[in-house]
């Protein structure tokens, strides 16, 4: 069984335009110890999916359909018992480090707090664990740093530090929403070697979300492309890179400059990301597919399962391909 | 063979920075943003300047641009130097060295419309000329960088971010400049758009005949579109080769170091690559180490670094290497 079955899920938020749908019936699941990507572009409702399952939508944000959670409904659940879970057994970590960590607070006091609350640690004891889990994300002289404030160390070092918050009570999940965007590549692939550690030994499932899709190759076992709030493709990462099946997903893959490669001109996806609030009821993709056909934007793709690969296309598998 | 339209020579730009609380007679401490830089671009060329942040790339834009005074060394543009230059020549620098910024909508003024903001260059540097041209111009211009010219009464707010960096590559190119620093033009961009503004940019640089610098910490963007590329680390120069060889063979420590963390979209590969992480951080570069700026990270460091700054070696077909210790590497081989 999935350590997280997400079914159907769909947010909507309220604002003073109409509604918007971020999220328009994904579903998923993730297995314990796996490391599933999600990627796509801004606007793709892949940040959302995530804060819905956490239950930490913006205020105006609604979320339907079931995030199934060790047989539990995660989006039905009462705010308490949605706590106890979070960062025990689900923790997340964010984009900006900076504004993730309390400012006002020590390190070693935002550490211990996870440990005294949810382990009934006492609070010597809970710094003495969190100063171990810095070590172990490769924080030089963690004993010490432990009382420092986050202003005091790099973006890197930050996110360190929320990676070993976040791993400190060992839960059976990590959703890491671009946890490396905003870090230069050198201290991307040190944070990317420390989680993948990490992820190892303890084994933790970990969701990454990102829009890089060279880090995704380097990290994940299954790979999910989203578009417009909606599945795309889902596959095994090797597959996926190595045959997409699906337009977007080709034509995402072939816009990446790659380092070992030398093209003349980058394929392009034309049109802009799409308008959330304005998405054709059909594909949401229809308006900037290089193979749309007359039905695409008013007839949805259903998602479907075809052998280890789900997708979400009009064409067949291999009409995309050749 | 042609001269340089651009040639720096030992540039360096410090600021002054003074520690909160200090007297206000103690001497400021000196930051080192870029220090002794040296290269020509040719005519038509595109040069890639990549680095971690804090590495100095957009202080040296600033300093070509003429936007931060430098403090040693010469920029020579077209032959005249810029820190010598009176008034009027500044002026004629202003117009034909251009750039384009990072984040696309906060470079726009809010309170102009699309037309105001691509026709302001010209009508500042151009007074005279009539309206009916100007408009022509900017509508002609926004119609080349893909943009549909009835929307020039529109505002910033109302583009998407790719819409809003075509608006800022208009504005740069409307005084027909023959050289366009851009500061990480398609960093803030999605993918899909990525592409679109990068095969642009190629594009106006052949039509244009531009000599562009390129300024992005994504290698595989700055490889793409440059000829030549420069690495820098620390306001420093490590190494400068042609785009292809320093990114499958690079010399310089750093420069493997930081292309080995580039990430490649193909799993495969990805999983199997020679990848010598680095360790720590950027030093500060209010006391940056003695001897090679780099030795503090270096896997090769010896005694020796610590002592004589490397200065540039010439290997041959214009790379350059600021590292005794050098040799090649395949970054982007199987091991």
């Amino acid at each position: 069984m999935a350590l997280l079955e997400i079914e159907d899920l769909k947010v909507t938020f309220k604002t003073a335009d109409g509604d918007v749908n971020a999220v328009n019936g994904v579903s998923f699941g993730v297995d314990a110890g796996e490391t599933l990507a999600i990627v796509g572009e801004s606007g793709s409702g892949k940040s959302q999916t995530a804060f819905a399952t956490m239950g930490i939508l913006a205020q105006n944000g609604r979320a339907t359909g079931r995030a199934m959670f060790d047989g539990r409904d995660l989006l039905t659940m009462k705010q308490g018992d949605l706590n106890k879970i979070r960062s025990r057994d689900i923790a997340m970590i964010f984009q900006d480090p900076m504004t993730s960590l309390n400012p006002y607070l020590r390190i070693s006091d935002q550490m211990a707090e996870v440990l005294q609350v949810h382990k009934g640690m006492s609070k010597r004891n809970a710094v003495r664990e969190a100063a171990i889990m810095l070590d172990a994300v490769k924080i030089p002289d963690a004993k010490n740093r432990i009382t420092m404030y986050p202003h005091e160390f790099s973006g890197g070092m930050r996110q360190r530090i929320m990676i070993a918050m976040s791993l400190l009570c060992q839960p059976k999940l990590l959703i890491a929403d671009e946890p490396t965007t905003a870090l230069d590549v050198t201290v991307q692939a040190q944070i990317m070697d420390v989680l993948s550690d990490l992820r190892r030994d303890l084994g933790t499932a970990v969701i990454l979300i990102t829009h890089d899709l060279g880090v995704v190759a380097g990290f994940c076992d299954r790979t999910l492309v989203m578009y417009g709030g909606q599945v795309m493709e889902e596959a095994e990462t090797g597959a996926l890179f190595k045959t997409p099946t699906h337009p977007y997903t080709k034509g995402l893959l072939r816009a990446v400059p790659r380092l070992d490669r030398d093209d003349a001109a980058l394929q392009t996806i034309a049109g802009e990301p799409p308008d959330m609030s304005r998405l054709p009821v059909g594909c949401p993709f229809s308006p900037r597919c290089d193979v749309v056909m007359d039905h695409c934007p008013t007839v949805r793709p259903p998602l479907e399962t075809e052998g280890n690969r789900r997708r979400a296309c009009h064409l067949s598998a291999d009409e995309v391909t050749s | 063979m042609s001269s340089p339209i651009l040639s720096v020579k030992d540039l360096s730009v410090t600021f002054d920075v003074r520690r909160q609380g200090a007297w206000p007679w103690t001497p400021p401490r000196k930051l080192h943003a870029v220090s002794e830089m040296s290269f020509d671009l040719m005519p038509g060329q595109c040069l890639g300047v990549v680095g971690e942040s804090g590495s100095g790339k957009s202080t040296l834009a600033r300093a070509i641009v003429g936007t931060v005074p430098s403090s040693g060394g010469q920029i020579n543009f077209e032959g005249a130097d810029l820190a010598s230059m009176d008034t009027r020549q500044r002026r004629v620098h202003r117009r034909d060295v251009q750039m384009i910024f990072q984040d696309p909508l906060a470079a726009l003024n809010p309170r102009m419309t699309v037309g105001e903001i691509i026709a302001e260059p010209l009508i500042t540097h151009e007074p005279a000329t009539p309206r009916a041209e100007v408009k022509a111009r900017v509508r002609e211009l926004m119609e080349r960088v893909g943009l549909l010219p009835n929307l020039i009464n529109r505002y910033p707010h109302e583009f998407s971010g790719g819409q809003c960096q075509r608006i800022g590559i208009a504005r740069a190119l409307i005084l027909k400049p023959k050289l366009v620093i851009c500061d990480e033009p398609v960093s803030a961009l999605d993918v899909s758009v990525q592409a679109q503004v990068v095969n642009l940019l190629m594009e106006l640089q052949k039509d244009f005949n531009l000599s562009m610098i390129f300024i992005a910490h994504d290698l595989s963007v700055v490889k793409h579109i440059s000829d030549e590329i420069i690495v820098m680390y620390l306001g420093r120069q490590m190494e400068k080769a042609d785009a292809k060889t320093l990114t499958t063979a690079p010399e310089h420590p750093y420069s493997q170091a930081l292309i080995s963390s580039v990430p490649i979209p193909d799993p495969v590969l990805e999983k199997a690559r020679v990848r010598p992480i680095l360790d720590g951080e950027l030093p500060s570069p209010l006391a940056p180490p003695s001897g090679c700026v780099f030795r503090t990270r270096c896997p090769k460091a010896q005694a020796s670094c610590a002592g004589d700054r490397p200065v540039m070696q010439n290997l041959g077909n214009n790379h350059e290497v600021a590292c005794p210790f050098h040799e090649p590497l395949q970054v982007l081989s199987i091991a």
